[in-house]
């Protein structure tokens, strides 16, 4: 069973031409979102993205865009009652 | 895990030996971790370990030192000859530290350096779990010291293929999934933490009513069942059911789930209007809460869609959990 999150909330951006066709993006994703066509990184999957930030920060030529963070409830909440942000006090 | 005792070489000389099997001491220590117990001191020292006899041609994978990690890890590598190089993490996991950045970028290149891994190795490859992208830029690595680095499978169980198979991964070694079985895995954790929360307040309100005399205590002891039922709801049947409740929302598949909770309550006590109106406008959200913290343990929620539900949300909890205590008051005054 496929789980699915909250659609249409997601900041996940490719900036599709300036993309070498290196498929860094499509082997990091944990949720399938890319797929390379014509040596071109397509989004096949946006609502499946998890805002996780690995497909931005390992793409050479930087042409990914995600605000990357934690989605856990607690994380935000205590980041929020800190002012300091999302921090995740759940896993240590 | 002893000391590499060999005198003509001394750099794989540092590193520590490691076998795949695991002791009485590493089974005791797995099931304290699942359970949520002295979870911040359970850690292996950092470094590079030999698997096997690895040979300077043998691959090298890298992992995080929070000791179930590495433990699950070395166990899902029986009959190998390897490098693990294990990076500092302070005791956490691959996929938190890579949020963090602690499992990242700076501290490979720091541990691949520190460990020579250009003499002990001849390649110029290392195998980083997948789980960690999200910490590392691997071309950023590649420039500063020249290894290539190549995402392993998501899950351990999977590498022994992933090594045969040339180092490739398809896709459903690189898709990451939340089975019913994954999903128990992190119910004990999060009962743990929400009774936690609960009991330092039940108890001593139990205990206090005892003033009152032992039947007002009983009450008291009754009157708090209804909130631990709703914590189990949310803590045990929520995770079970995920994939069936017919909401995105966490927050609303709580509220769902709390809504047949309460209301399953209410007839089997028999409850009065306002009794009903006031376990339906209490426990609902108190299960939605504990829902949208689940999000926390899950593999796929995101951070926007976590903000999206927390804004519209948490409002709404309390307000319903007010009108709840104005309708269990109009319960007291009224009779009912
Ligand atoms: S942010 Fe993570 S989940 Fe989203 S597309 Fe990039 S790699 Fe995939
Ligand atoms: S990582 Fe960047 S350059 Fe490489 S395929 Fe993906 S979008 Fe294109």
């Amino acid at each position: 069973m496929a789980h699915e999150y909250l659609h249409n909330v997601v900041t996940l951006k490719l900036d599709q031409d300036k993309c070498i066709g290196c498929g860094r993006c499509v082997e990091v994703c944990p949720h399938r979102v890319f797929r390379l066509n014509d040596r071109k990184a397509d989004i096949v999957q946006h609502q499946k993205c998890m805002e996780c930030g690995a497909c931005a920060l390992n793409c050479p030529v930087e042409v990914i865009s995600v605000r990357s963070g934690v989605g856990c409830a607690y994380a935000v909440l205590k980041g929020k009652s800190q002012g300091t942000g999302p921090d995740c006090g759940c896993c240590g | 895990m002893m000391e590499n005792a060999c005198p003509e070489n001394e750099h794989p000389c540092r590193t520590r030996k490691v076998q795949a099997t695991w002791t009485w001491r590493d089974h005791l220590g797995a099931w304290k971790m699942r359970w949520g117990f002295g979870r911040n001191r359970y850690r292996v020292q950092p470094g590079l370990y030999a698997m096997g006899l690895p040979s300077p041609e043998d691959p090298v994978l890298v992992t995080a030192n929070y000791k179930l990690t590495f433990d699950v890890l070395r166990r899902s590598l029986a009959g190998q000859n390897l490098w693990i190089l294990v990076l500092n993490t302070h005791g956490i996991n691959v996929w938190c530290a890579a949020g963090k950045k602690t499992f990242g970028t700076d501290e490979l290149v720091k541990r691949i350096r520190k460990h020579h891994l250009g003499q002990v190795v001849t390649h110029k490859t290392i195998i980083f779990p997948q789980l960690g992208a999200p910490g590392i830029s691997a071309h950023e690595v590649q420039k500063q010291t020249e290894f290539r680095v190549t995402y392993g499978p998501v899950r351990a169980s999977d590498i022994q293929a992933f090594l045969a198979n040339e180092m490739k991964a398809n896709e459903q070694m690189r898709t990451v999934t939340f089975t019913l079985r994954e999903r128990l895995a992190v119910v004990p954790v999060e009962l743990v933490q929400a009774l936690r929360y609960f009991l330092p307040i039940a108890i001593p309100v139990v205990l206090l009513s005892l003033l009152g005399g032992i039947n007002l205590s009983i009450a008291t002891a009754l009157a708090m069942l209804p909130f631990l039922g709703a914590i189990l709801t949310g803590t045990i049947l929520f995770p079970i059911l995920l994939p069936v409740i017919p909401l995105r929302s966490f927050a609303a598949g709580g509220w769902l789930l709390g809504i047949l909770y309460a209301g399953g309550l209410a007839l089997f006590i028999h409850a009065g209007g306002w009794l009903a109106a006031t376990l339906l406008l209490i426990l609902p959200p108190l299960v939605s809460f504990i829902a949208l913290n689940f999000t926390g343990a899950t593999t796929f929620t995101s951070l926007s869609g976590v903000e999206f539900e927390l804004k519209r949300a948490v409002p709404m909890m309390v307000a319903s959990a007010v009108l709840g205590v104005i309708a269990y008051t109009g319960q007291l005054i009224l009779g009912g």
